[in-house]
């Protein structure tokens, strides 16, 4: 008889031996995004360097699917530029990690939303930057 | 790799016992037992002895018995059976928030049918205040239902002292009895109960097989027609092998209620002490004295249990997050909930449920995988802080 498993291998590799755990110390952009589902959590810190991903970490209170999809995430974003990784959508994370099972996919939102808000983040502050720059040469 | 089996309120195993009466059954009593020649007789003679058996485990009469397609149809049969035959008297129906969703959804259903429910809240133990329950009392409350133990705490309700203020207000009382069952002590003569449910599967007997116990001279209306049946009661062909099985599998289950409780409380209470031994921040739930010997629902805080769950599963053990009906749902369970314990915390719970077939050395292993698992999932969590801070 045939057990199938709730997971693919790929998901039970990742949530065995998540990839990028943990915390940036000193981020260029954080993000952190909660699941209206479940109310599940995930945390994203991105550092960047001209306009290019060059460290990700993440955290997650959350099931194996999360675990998963962070771990993935991660790897999936490294060393990518911003406009490259801002379009990475959940499914493309579930799909890398050989799929999800239906009642799961919400899972993967929390990884496309968690690198939104951190991308996110990281542009707000180099606007805000840039807005104290001007503001600095129009007081020169 | 060797597979530990921590869910018994899920469900339990067939014992061996049991399937060597089911099988003979199969393979040498063809019959139906409501046919008159020698096979039919013969049917209806085994179908007769385990009713006897079920009833004298509890304490009833034969004739008291009513076999059901299992637990969750001998709850519908009660409350759905009181409801609709004693509408005339009234439509109010007194409940509480952690009966299992095969008492919730029936009274939900009611609900749409006019009748009103009252649903009790419970401690932070999981325990029905009984004065609650008298205070709730109106003319028009036709029924008390009222699990005696619940399946994902263990946590067992003050049912008779809630039985006792039924009878004084003549309102009938039904309680879930489902996971009591060879587990602790139950006596119809002690509870005095007018309708008590009990499943087959959850004391090492087959699965889709119950029992409904109803009090002689207390009606029910059926939820199916067609014949004669458990007079009329439940209609259709017996389900005879599970039944005999059913029979068997109480029998056994009193012979060894006492030595087995014993032990199981010992295992049970050298997994709670290793886990607060080995992992720091974790809580209880349900109140400690009046718990069910088996069964163990603990909260490991800044993890979710899900994912405990797929670590132990790894290592080969099972355990669960709540009842098994409810494990699609995203949801922390109703029950932790309406304990009043916080969604994060009861996101981070884990029942384990203990059987006949548990072992010292598999308590051992799980422990100490358990806060392995725990341990790597703090880890990853954001909510979990750093050490020494
Ligand atoms: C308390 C309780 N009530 C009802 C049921 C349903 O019984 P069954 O699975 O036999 O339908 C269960 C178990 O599943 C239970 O634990
Ligand atoms: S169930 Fe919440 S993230 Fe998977």
């Amino acid at each position: 008889m045939n057990i199938e498993a709730p997971y693919s291998d790929k998901v039970m590799d990742h949530f065995n031996n998540p990839r990028n755990v943990g915390e940036i110390e000193v981020p260029d952009g954080v993000g952190m995004v909660g699941n209206p589902v479940c109310g599940d959590v995930m945390k994203l810190y991105l550092k960047v360097k001209d306009d290019r991903i060059t460290d990700v970490r993440f955290q997650t209170f959350g099931c194996g699917a999360a675990i998963a999809v962070g771990s993935m995430v991660t790897e999936m974003v490294k060393g990518k530029t911003l406009e490259e990784a801002i379009i990475i959508s959940n499914k493309k994370v579930a799909e890398a990690l050989d799929g999800l099972p239906p009642a799961k996919m919400h899972c993967s939102l929390l990884a496309e939303d968690a690198l939104k808000a951190a991308i996110e983040e990281y542009r707000a502050k180099q606007e805000g930057m840039a807005d104290v720059q001007s503001e600095h040469h129009q007081e020169d | 790799m060797e597979k530990i089996y921590l869910d018994n309120n899920a469900t339990t195993p067939v014992r061996k016992e049991v399937l060597e009466v089911m099988f003979d059954l199969y393979r040498g009593v063809p019959g139906n037992p409501s046919s008159i020649h020698f096979f039919g007789r013969q049917a209806r003679g085994y179908v007769d002895e385990a009713r006897r058996k079920v009833a004298s485990t509890i304490g009833a009469e034969p004739s008291e018995i009513i076999f059901t397609g299992g637990g969750t149809e001998a709850d519908n049969l009660a409350i759905q059976g009181i409801a609709f035959s004693r509408q005339e008297k009234g439509n109010h129906i007194i409940t509480q928030a952690t009966e299992h969703n095969a008492v919730l959804h029936v009274c939900r259903f009611l609900e749409e049918q006019g009748f009103e429910v009252t649903y009790l809240p419970v401690s932070r133990e999981g325990l029905v205040d009984p004065a609650e329950v008298e205070r709730s009392i109106r003319p028009e409350t036709i029924l008390i239902t009222v699990m005696t133990a619940n399946n994902e705490t263990g946590v067992i309700q003050p049912v008779e002292e809630i039985g006792e203020l039924a009878r004084v207000h003549r309102v009938p009382f039904h309680t879930d009895a489902i996971q009591a069952l060879g587990k602790i002590p139950f006596s119809v003569q002690a509870l005095k109960p007018d309708l008590a449910s009990f499943s087959a599967h959850k004391v090492y007997g087959p699965k889709g097989v119950g029992v409904l116990y109803i009090r002689s001279g207390t009606r029910v209306r059926p939820l199916v027609y067609g014949g004669h049946h458990e007079g009329g009661n439940r209609p259709g062909t017996e389900n005879v092998a599970g039944i005999v099985g059913f029979g068997r599998a109480c029998e056994l289950a009193i012979d060894e209620l006492e030595t087995e409780g014993e032990r199981l409380r010992l295992l049970r209470d050298r997994l709670r002490s290793g886990i607060l031994e080995k992992i720091p921040n974790v809580k209880r739930n349900g109140a400690p004295d009046l718990l069910l010997p088996n069964t163990l629902n603990m909260s490991f805080e800044f993890v979710e249990g899900e994912g405990i769950l797929l670590g132990l599963e790894t290592e080969g053990i099972a355990a669960s997050t709540g009842s098994a009906c409810t494990s699609d749902e995203p949801e922390p369970s109703h029950v932790l909930s309406a304990m009043g314990v916080p969604g994060v915390l009861a996101q981070g719970s884990i029942r384990f449920s203990l059987g006949r077939e548990n072992t010292r050395k598999e308590i051992d292993y799980t422990i100490t995988i358990l806060a392995g698992v725990v341990r790597r999932l703090r880890e990853i969590s954001p909510f979990h802080p750093e050490e020494g801070s």
